[in-house]
Order: C-alpha cells, then structure tokens, then sequence
C-alpha cells in the first residue's frame, strides 16, 4: 500500500487521489481544493458525512458519485450526527466481532459548510463533540451560504455585502461579528483544534493528519475563499487565500486539549487588512469614505486578535 | 472488502437495480447505495486512476469540458515538476505521477486558470488559450523569459 507522505510536494503528488473531477463545483472553488487534500492526506479507509450545501449537491449529482470512500449525503444540520452514528455503530460491530474486515484502518469524518456549522447544524455538532466521537469535523468556512445564493451566516464578517444583510445607501453590510468557532470547540472539548488554508497546503495536510490520529472528537475550520460569492475571479482563489492568511484576517493556528495553543503559521510580511479586502467584490462598498471607518475598525480588531493568540500561545492556558 | 462493504451491504444498492433497468433520480430510495467501484474499493487509495475499475456512476468517467472557454496549455521544456499545479487543482485535473507532472485532464478541467497562477517558472510553463486554440500553435508561440526589472 502506498504510504502517504506529505514530506514536500514531491512526494504528497504520488497519492492516489480519492476526490474526483466532473463533480460540478464552480471553477476555482476552494471547497474542492480542501476535500482533495483531507483524502490524499491519508491511506486510510475513509467514512465521510457532507450535509447540504455546495459540497454535497456538486458531488452527488444523481447518477454520479465523485467520492471513491464511503460518503454518506445527510440533510443540512447532520453532518456530526451522521459521522458520529456511523462510528458508534463501527464500535458496537467491532465489539461484537461482526466486522468483515476489523483490522482496516478506518477514520470517520465530517464536512459542514458554515451555515450548517456556525447555525442550523451547531447543536448537533456541539452533542457530537460532547459524546466524545472519534471523528474529525471539518468546516468549509467560506462566510456565508453559498449554495443558496450568498445569504449572510453567523461566519459572515462585518462589513460584507450579502443578500440578507445587503449594503447599500443606509448599510454597509453586515452588523455583526463573526463567530469565533475555534474558541467554542475548544471549550466544548474538542480534543483538536485547527484553524487551516489550502494556500498553506502542508500546514494543512499536518493539521488533517494531527486530527485523524487524535482519538475523539476534532475540529477543523477551513478558509475556503468563494469565488463565486466573495467575487474574485476564479484564477485567484489561492491569491486571495495568501492574502487572508498574510493580513492575519485568518491566523493559523491550533488548540490541543483546550489549553495549548500554538500559532502555526507567522507571515513574515504581514500585509494590511485593506489589501484582502480590496481583492474581493463583496467588500468594494468599504473603500467608499463614508465606510472608511469600518476597514480601520477591522485593522484594529486584527491586530488585537493576533496580540491575544500570542498571549495565549505564550501562557500555555 | 473493508468498512466500505459494511455501510454498503444492502441489496437495494443501485448496481443491482441498475443492472435490470436505468433507476430515475425519483425512484431513488432511502438506503439506496451508489458504487463508485465495479468492484473491491478497500484499496483504492493504493492505485492510480488507470489501474482502477471504475464504476458508470463514479463521476470520473464524466466530463464537464464543455465548461471550459479557455484552456490551460502545458509546455513541458520549462517545467521543474515542482507540483504546484496538482496540489491547488480544485479538479483533480493535472496528471502527475512518479513525481513528474504529465499533463492536463481535459474531460475533467474547467478552466479557472489556478493552476497558471501557482505555476513558478519564468516564462510560466502553464499558459491559458482560447480553448479551440490549436495546442501546437500555444506552444509555438510561447513568451520568452521575463527579465528582472533593473532597478
Ligand atoms: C433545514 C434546511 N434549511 C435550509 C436548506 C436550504 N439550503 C441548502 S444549502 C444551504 C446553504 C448552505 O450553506 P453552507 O452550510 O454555508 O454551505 P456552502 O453552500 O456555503 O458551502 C441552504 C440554506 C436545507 N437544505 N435544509
Ligand atoms: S458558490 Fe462558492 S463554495 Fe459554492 S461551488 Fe461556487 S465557489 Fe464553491
Ligand atoms: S485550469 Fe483549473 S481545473 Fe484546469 S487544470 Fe488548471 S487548476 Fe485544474
Ligand atoms: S506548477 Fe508549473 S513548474 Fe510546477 S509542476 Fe506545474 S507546470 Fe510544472
Ligand atoms: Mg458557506
């Protein structure tokens, strides 16, 4: 069997890859670019829940499958719940001896877009990483509700022009902050926490490996830059995903256990919040001067946020 | 067969039915199992596309070239096999094996144009035409090395 390695590039392109083509994700979606990496990423036989959204009807389109694992389609909220369902039973049939196979290594995942993760799948997935599942939970963070048209989520950060929260003469789009799910999945007792980009490939790979290996319940919350929504052109969508991470908008980093947080990835050029916002269509109305002041306040609220991760990282609590 | 047999033992599977006859997306029911494989998928992972039996419902064996209205291009005399191209494909489009990036999977590529972005080179190994563009013709009219910008 081929041994996965994830050493450098070189090596990591020998995997077989499991997530294949002809699904119907728009061109240069990120989604894809995630999904393809968790499953070359390992050898193991994998069990793979995706609730609704564009991961699941772009993949499924009746009569083809683009999963060569056991991928089990589940409505919007249960992604957890199908994972966590799936692994329960694997135990029970494993204890009672009534596997075919006991030996094959197997690992139980779960895909969620932010709406199902952030909103109408939060209960169930806070009930999945409270049982304590052995189950990795992978969010494909891409700020909003793409799959029925761009409808604000509670992901979805101040500023951004969404069909529910549209900017316009007396808005400038979404009010409110966005959810920090890193922090509730820690404190929820999620064994493993890691906030990851496809940009920074390896960094990713090492966090979907340190995640399949830790026994119980894992959260991963994956940067997956929209093209279509965040409206960017679709041969930029790992650009724009450097510019996320080197502007600190999507700090890198890592919570085990609850407590330990380490800070995976440290730009060497920090670049300003105004440059990836200035990448993207749904933040053009900021750069008008009456929003001015909405780029400033995220600036700031960046670089409190990365002085608190370091702070945190430091104190080891 | 592994894990995959356990989740998937069920009769109704779409392979059975769809043998007798073509089952419609409304004849579809709950439990109902589409197979990605015409046979054992436990070792999937160990075995490249060619080598594998691929299923008629495994999306692999279909196309969205029709997507596409440009095309990447690529030219292999400037390549350093780096597989930046592979590793940023959102569909699992570039063809790489032992290491070496072979080329591009028209059935399956849409064209974002990613794949030309992460490329390092100079000139860019991986160029985006028309998608009727005639290949030889791309490659006869490849750029010649940038240079750097003196300062
Ligand atoms: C209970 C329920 N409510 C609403 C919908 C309609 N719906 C389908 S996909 C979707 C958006 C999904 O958004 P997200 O989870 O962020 O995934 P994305 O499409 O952005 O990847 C919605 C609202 C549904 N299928 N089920
Ligand atoms: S709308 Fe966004 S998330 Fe959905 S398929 Fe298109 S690019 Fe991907
Ligand atoms: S254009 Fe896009 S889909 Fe086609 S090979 Fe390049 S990255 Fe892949
Ligand atoms: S990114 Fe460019 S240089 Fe690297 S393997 Fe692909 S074509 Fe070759
Ligand atoms: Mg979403």
């Amino acid at each position: 069997m081929a041994i996965t390695s994830t050493k450098n590039l070189k090596e990591f392109s020998t995997a077989n890859d499991r997530f294949e083509g002809a699904h119907l994700l728009c061109p240069g979606c990120a989604h894809s670019m995630i999904v393809r990496e968790l499953m070359n990423c390992t050898d193991d036989n994998l069990v793979i829940a995706t609730n609704t959204g564009c991961l699941e009807v772009s993949t499924a389109v009746y009569p083809y499958t683009s999963w060569d694992t056991s991928w089990i389609h589940i409505g919007f909220e249960n992604a957890a719940t199908a994972a966590a369902g799936a692994e329960a039973m694997y135990k029970a049939r494993k204890r009672k001896g009534t596997l075919k196979n006991p030996d094959a290594p197997v690992k139980f995942v779960a895909f969620g877009g932010d709406g199902s993760t952030y909103d109408i799948g939060f209960q169930w997935l806070s009930g999945a990483v409270e049982r304590g599942h052995d189950f990795t939970y992978i969010c494909l963070d891409n700020e909003n509700y793409a799959n029925t048209g761009g409808q604000r989520s509670s992901s979805t950060p101040i500023g951004a022009n969404t069909t529910t929260a549209p900017a316009g003469r007396v808005s400038y789009g979404k009010k409110e902050n966005k959810k920090d799910m890193m922090a509730i999945m820690a404190a929820n007792g999620a064994h493993y926490v890691a906030q990851v980009a496809p940009n920074k490939w390896k960094n990713m790979a090492q966090a979907f490996q340190k995640a399949l290996a830790t026994e119980g319940p894992c959260y991963i919350n994956a940067i997956s830059a929209c093209t279509t929504e965040w409206k960017f052109d679709s041969k930029d969508t790992i650009h724009v995903s450097d510019l996320a991470t080197d502007s600190l908008v999507f700090p890198l980093y890592e919570i085990i256990d609850g407590h330990e947080l380490n800070i995976t990835y440290r730009p060497k050029n920090v670049i300003p919040v105004r440059d990836y916002l200035a990448a993207q269509g749904r933040f053009r109305h900021l750069f008008k001067p009456e929003n001015e002041h909405v780029i400033e306040e995220w600036q700031k609220r960046v670089d409190a946020n990365w002085e608190r991760l370091q702070r945190r990282e430091e104190a080891r609590v | 067969m592994g894990i995959g047999n356990v989740l998937s033992n069920d009769k109704r599977g779409m392979i059975e039915l769809g043998a007798e006859k073509k089952v419609g997306w409304d004849e579809v029911t709950h439990g109902m199992v589409l197979h990605s494989f015409e046979d054992d998928a436990t070792n999937i992972s160990s075995q490249k596309a060619e080598d594998r039996n691929y299923a008629q419902f495994n999306s692999y064996v279909a196309t969205v070239a029709s997507w596409r209205v440009v095309k990447p291009v690529y030219n292999r005399d400037i390549c350093i096999d780096c597989q930046n191209c592979w590793v940023y494909c959102p569909d699992t489009s570039i063809i790489s094996r032992d290491k070496q990036m072979l080329g591009i999977d028209y059935d399956h590529c849409k064209g974002c144009g990613v794949c030309v972005e992460v490329c390092p080179t100079n000139p860019k190994s991986l160029l985006m035409f028309a998608e009727l563009h005639n290949l030889e013709d791309a490659i006869a009219s490849w750029p010649e090395k940038k240079k750097k910008e003196e300062n």
